[in-house]
């Protein structure tokens, strides 16, 4: 059996590790099989809501002005792995932001699934039909 | 009895929600359930051993040597988390764990409730 895990994520990217750590353990739901029965595997869904969608913004600069991994780079190898990414509609309009300017696919790397802006109400749907939510 | 997962991703000195955390975990167990504690981030600091027992600073080092020697808690540190703040396995206290985070997702997988405390 499956069980789907919501990561949501609403605080700012670098001001704490949270939600990089997010990012990082849904990751991880990737190799949860290795401490579960035969047929028992995790399946993540990423959500951006409130502040935390400014994680997905495009080109920031992490790796060049820190030496550390950027929230973008994390958010490519998720989609790299084919986790579901949303990121909420009205919040992000709400800092006048748009598709354009945050990362929605990861062609580069080979991704084949591309970053959701959905309604809030979307978001709410995963979280209360998730088996865990885990709140960052 | 049903078994409760932690995870807590706050730092043993700087606030009191690792104490909490814990706490929790006490109360759990002296109810007769099971408990999975998982430390990221910050809260990594607590499986060093040899800290002080200072007034001003918590200090969860005996609970948790307690919680251990009732044989249903268990309480794991991420591995990446405490390289990256140079906790070796040797400065580890005894009896914690260390995996990586897909340790975290597994018990959470068979715990009937998880209780998932973000860091500052």
């Amino acid at each position: 059996m499956i069980k789907r895990y919501a990561f949501v994520v609403n605080k700012l990217p670098y001001k704490a590790e949270t939600t990089r750590l997010a990012l990082t353990h849904a990751i991880a739901s990737q190799t949860a099989e290795i401490h579960l029965e035969d047929g028992q595997g995790v399946e993540p869904v990423i959500a951006f809501i409130g502040e935390g969608v400014l994680n997905c913004l495009k080109n920031q600069k992490a790796l060049d002005i820190y030496g550390v991994t950027s929230q973008e780079m994390h958010l490519k190898n998720a989609l790299l792995l084919d986790l579901k990414v949303l990121v909420c509609k009205e919040d992000l309009e709400r800092f006048g932001l748009s598709q354009d300017d945050i990362v929605m696919d990861a062609e580069e790397l080979g991704a084949e699934v591309t970053t959701q802006v959905v309604p809030f109400d979307d978001i709410m749907k995963e979280i209360e039909t998730a088996d865990q939510v885990l709140y960052f | 009895m049903g078994k409760l997962t932690i995870g807590c991703f706050s730092s043993l000195v700087g606030s009191l929600t690792l104490d909490f955390a814990v706490k929790l975990a006490e109360a759990a167990i002296k109810k007769g359930h099971e408990v999975d504690f998982w430390l990221s981030g910050n809260a990594t600091m607590l499986a060093k051993k040899n800290q002080s027992k200072f007034r001003d600073y918590s200090h969860l080092a005996e609970t948790i040597k307690e919680l251990l020697g009732t044989g249903r808690f268990q309480i794991t540190m991420c591995e990446a988390c405490g390289k990256a703040r140079g906790i070796q396995e040797e400065d580890v206290m005894e009896g914690f764990q260390i995996y990586s985070m897909d340790w975290y997702l597994a018990s959470i997988y068979n715990a009937d409730r998880l209780v998932h405390i973000g860091g500052e």
